[in-house]
């Protein structure tokens, strides 16, 4: 591979974040909406910037930046490759929707005085996404995930309800166990090897790996990931905490906030660590394949269970997680490029969904399932673009779900694990049950009375923009994959290449 | 010879365009039904035109784009696709005349979104009517399903809309996880779903993977409404008649049985079914769903549930045929979706006329109907007799090819099947037409409706003659469809046709 190429790029993905996030209330005084217009800017920029990034990579294969000019191992670096570039791409793109989507949504959901430090916020937690991604240094690495889950805890309980404090409380309970046994398995490690660069770490690690101290270390990130992940049965924080955070939190958090939970698990797990780790010394990936295949179908069926759209819809990012564990855990080719493809997939499929949710909110203040019968007169193309993501949540083909389901599948097979294939296409079934039954609804019944009286229309254009444009990949990216799937594939040649 | 062409994605296309033009033109009916029929029209006649070239044993293929690798969309139109598409094509056009006379009849509500998804389904029908591999049919079959829903559900009462959701239960539910696993098993194996006449496997598979991935498409495909898969079928009759005409006589099911006999045919090939003795099993699964459904149908007072479980009956015929592996039992299977379409169209159509013009859905209602209605239960007696397989009428001619398909295969129990089904046949449609034409009218309470001619409205009427008509017809001349079944088993290894 060629030399990594350095550039200030990667650093200003986090600092022209981070900066505004500092400034946003001071520049909300001088005008009360520069503070939504200041979120919208920066992640837009960073986006633009993220794609830059990514084509750059695509080119030379890993670009590099060391602060302060420190070499790394000494210095803190920041190294992005084929599979941190395309999250990055990712985390942006959905900041620019939501940020896009959050002034009106915002503006009904939130007292007035409070926008400029809910933006600030918003911002912070978009530069704590971004750093975790960003970084190659592990240390680095926990502060920014104490950045994005800090500003998490303080959005959720922004929340409309009172039930957004004890979702935020318990939420922040849960988040800091995860990170403290992140912390301590960073610990762990740097006692054993003395650096805290992941590369470098990559290095030292392996002649080390009988050492009880790693197997412990490796432990501490396996379950602090979990936690961080919603990965089934650490999960009980999520369901609460994006039912009740105000709607472009929710959308962001089920978007991105995962996602780039699983990046790390990803990162830790096959670059830090070598597969063949996973694969020999410690069986790691059976027992997440097992947990992960009891997530696919428990999310799924307590989805079925729910009355809360938002919650429905949170206990289907539990199986959503599973899909993406399970994918990497089969630690071939092709099963990872479906786990991959499906953090992109679920992010745009489940960015649509809670973005309609969002908006039926705005308009008419239904929160429960039920209340979707009849939407489909009141709100006929949010509820359109809500049906193009529940069908592609079921994998229905010509849709980005059924590219995920098939490279799973496919990776299921190539593992020799046939019976996964049951549970991928079990949870299918379970999907289309919950799913179609609001469909039906949304389409076929009658509305309810409160909502009858509800007049038709839509939601303001900045907020059915963005909702259009997620739906409208779900479908683009379905129907031509060959982008994310040939990036996904390079992705993970760099993490299973050299497994067995 | 393999010639590219554009038609086939033309001929898919046409009534998509129209299915954006109909909601367009909600408030002018008039305008809105021209392109009905003018989408109908033309589909033919672009599916017609490619006839001559394929009964020069030529295919038209244009493959459209590649989701990811592997994975593309592609048409190619062969005698077996022409089959098919000329069936679904020609019959859209008497059924859009049907449609008209029949919502306008009734006065239904939402005619528009009737009018829209019965062209999105068209379309669908012939994507998987033509698609060059097994994933560009699975795209068209769901879409196929999902277009279909508000058809199935079209009243909106909650009898319709249980329905519907069983139909969409059963075919959704079966495609996305059988199917589906079917689709990734077969690609994991051979590297391609693409068919051809050897099949995908390159012979040195597994019989067991074979077995799995054969049994998986059998389940995976319930639109064949193979027994205990048939369920949806007779909930789907809650939908307005015209739907259960062409959708579930027609395009729907012999959408399902199409793919069966393709993936019996082209995805696996005849060598490798029958040296795993998948075939003898299929055809078993199918004499079962051909018996036990014929008894059920012998129960049912409902005139549609009886002609929707005759549909479970005379689908398998199709799935038999093909399970045959012998190239008369092919030709049987092949000329049976066209012929069964004509005469299943016409006994649906019939119900539906018989329910215009006097709102009477039960078989024991119909005492003495024939004499009301002679020109409607003249063309349901005519198609009733050629499902039982009278000459001169085009059943016996697939029947006779059945026969001896089940004669090639040495499989004699299977004639006792075709026999005894038969003798079922009989036992559920003679009794319909002794009542039209024999048994006197009862006398109910007004009783001043009881004389004279009351036929449903004129296009309805016209639609049924003419596809009774082609029941006759396709009894002396068969050839156009005939000529294409033997070019479906001459393009088969060792088939002599």
């Amino acid at each position: 591979m060629n030399e990594p190429q350095l550039t200030p790029l990667p650093l200003l993905l986090v600092f022209i974040p981070l900066a505004s996030a500092v400034m946003t209330p001071l520049l909300a005084r001088i005008h009360r909406s520069l503070a939504a217009l200041t979120a919208q800017v920066v992640t837009a920029v960073s986006f633009v910037l993220a794609c830059v990034l990514l084509d750059r990579v695509a080119e030379v294969g890993r670009v590099v930046y060391w602060l302060g000019n420190w070499e790394p191992p000494f210095g803190i670096e920041y190294s992005v490759d084929m599979l941190n570039g395309i999250v990055l791409v990712l985390v942006s793109f959905i900041g620019v929707v939501v940020s896009v989507f959050a002034r009106e949504s915002v503006a009904s959901e939130i007292d007035e005085e409070k926008h400029p430090f809910f933006y600030a916020m918003f911002l912070l937690l978009f530069t704590g996404s971004m750093g975790i991604v960003v970084t190659g240094d592990i240390f680095n690495l926990y502060v920014f995930v104490e950045i994005s889950s800090l500003s998490g805890y303080t959005l959720i309980a922004m929340g409309r309800n009172r039930e957004a404090l004890t979702a935020s409380y318990n939420y922040l309970i849960l988040g800091t166990i995860g990170a403290t046994f992140i912390l301590l398995g960073i610990g762990h490690l740097y006692m054993m090897t003395g650096t805290l660069n992941m590369a470098d770490l990559a290095k030292l690690l392996p002649p080390l790996y009988k050492s009880r101290v790693i197997l412990t270390a490796f432990a501490l990130f396996t379950v602090g990931l979990s936690i961080k992940l919603a990965l089934f049965p650490l999960h009980v924080w999520m369901p609460n905490a994006y039912t009740h955070a105000p709607s472009a939190v929710s959308s962001l958090l089920a978007a991105t906030g995962t996602k780039v939970a699983a990046y790390v698990l990803l990162r830790v797990m096959f670059t830090v660590f070598h597969p063949n780790f996973d694969l020999n010394v410690i069986p790691v990936t059976r027992i997440l394949l097992v947990l992960a295949s009891i997530a696919i179908l428990a999310g799924s069926m307590l989805a079925i269970a729910q009355t809360n759209l938002k919650r429905m819809l949170a206990y289907s990012s539990v199986g959503q997680i599973g899909y993406i564990v399970l994918g990497a855990m089969l630690v071939n080719r092709t099963g990872m490029t479906g786990a991959l493809v499906h953090i992109v997939n679920h992010a745009l499929m489940k960015g649509t969904l809670f973005l309609a949710a969002g908006a039926i909110v705005y308009k008419t203040g239904v929160e429960t399932v039920e209340g979707l019968k009849g939407m489909g007169r009141k709100m006929p193309v949010t509820m359109a673009a809500f049906t193009v993501a529940a069908l592609s949540m079921v994998g229905v083909p010509l849709t980005v779900g059924f590219v995920s389901k098939w490279y799973l599948a496919l990776g299921a097979l190539d593992a020799g694990m046939w019976y996964l294939l049951v549970v991928i296409l079990a949870s299918s079934g379970l999907n289309a049950i919950y799913f179609w039954r609001v469909v039906d609804w949304i389409y076929f019944a009658r509305p309810s009375k409160e909502l009858e009286s509800v007049p038709a229309g839509e939601v303001p254009w900045s907020m059915l923009v963005p909702t259009i444009v997620t739906a409208g990949l779900c479908i683009l990216l379905g129907v031509q994959a060959d982008l994310p799937v040939s990036l996904a594939e390079q992705a993970a040649g760099l993490l299973v290449g050299g497994a067995h | 010879m393999d010639i590219t062409s554009t038609t086939p994605v033309l001929a898919i296309g046409v009534s998509l365009v129209a299915a954006i033009l109909i909601p367009l033109s909600r408030r002018r009916p008039n305008l809105r039904e021209t392109w009905t029929i003018l989408a109908a029209v033309i589909k033919f006649l672009l599916v017609a035109s490619m006839a001559p070239e394929v009964l020069r044993g030529n295919t038209l293929s244009f493959s459209l784009w590649t989701i990811a690798p592997g994975l593309s969309i592609a048409f190619r139109v062969d005698a077996l696709a022409e089959v098919f598409g000329l069936t679904a094509s020609f019959l859209w056009i008497v059924t859009s005349f049907y449609s008209i006379g029949y919502v306008r009849a009734e006065n239904e509500h939402a005619q528009t979104r009737y009018f829209t998804f019965f062209a999105v389904a068209l379309s669908a029908t012939l994507g998987a009517a033509f698609s060059a591999n097994m994933l560009t049919t699975f795209v068209f079959y769901e879409i196929l399903t999902l277009s279909t829903f508000p058809l199935v559900g079209h009243k909106q009462t909650t009898e319709a809309l249980q329905g519907a959701r069983k139909y969409l239960t059963y075919l959704l539910g079966t495609s996305l996880t059988f199917l589906m696993a079917a689709l990734v098993l077969t690609y994991h194996e051979a590297g391609t779903l693409e068919f051809g006449p050897e099949g995908v496997f390159g012979g040195n598979v597994s019989r067991t993977v074979v077995t799995v991935a054969f049994v998986l498409f059998i389940l995976g495909v319930a639109k064949a409404a193979m027994m205990p898969l048939h369920g949806w079928l007779p909930a789907a009759m809650v939908a307005p008649t015209p739907v259960s005409a062409l959708l579930h006589a027609v395009a729907v099911v012999k959408t399902g049985v199409f793919v069966v006999v393709r993936v019996v045919v082209h995805l696996f090939g005849i060598e490798v079914l029958s040296q795993a003795g998948l075939g003898t099993l299929l055809v078993w699964y199918a004499s079962f769903t051909i018996i036990v459904a014929s008894l059920i149908a012998l129960r049912q007072d409902n005139l549609k549930r009886r002609l929707a479980y005759s549909t479970v009956s005379q689908l398998s015929y199709i799935v038999l045929g093909a399970a045959l592996l012998t190239p008369s039992g092919i030709t049987g299977s092949v000329l049976h979706i066209a012929i069964h379409a004509f005469g299943k169209i016409t006994l649906f159509f019939g119900a539906g006329a018989i329910y215009v013009a006097t709102h009477k859905t039960l078989v024991s209602e119909l005492d003495g109907i024939g004499r009301r209605m002679p020109f409607t239960m003249g063309a349901f007696t005519l198609a009733t007799l050629s499902m039982i397989g009278v000459p001169p009428l085009a059943g016996l001619v697939s029947k006779w090819y059945l026969v001896q398909g089940a004669i090639e295969a040495d499989t004699w129990p299977v004639l006792l099947v075709l026999g005894t089904s038969t003798l079922l046949n009989a036992g559920y449609f003679l009794p319909i037409v002794y009542r039209a034409f024999f048994v006197a009218p009862t006398r109910s309470a007004g009783g001043r409706e009881e004389a004279g001619i009351h036929e449903a409205p004129v296009l309805m009427v016209t639609s049924l003659c003419v596809t009774a008509t082609g029941v006759v017809l396709l009894f002396f001349a068969p050839s156009i469809f005939l000529d294409l079944a033997r070019l479906v088993v001459g393009a088969l290894p060792g088939g002599a046709g």
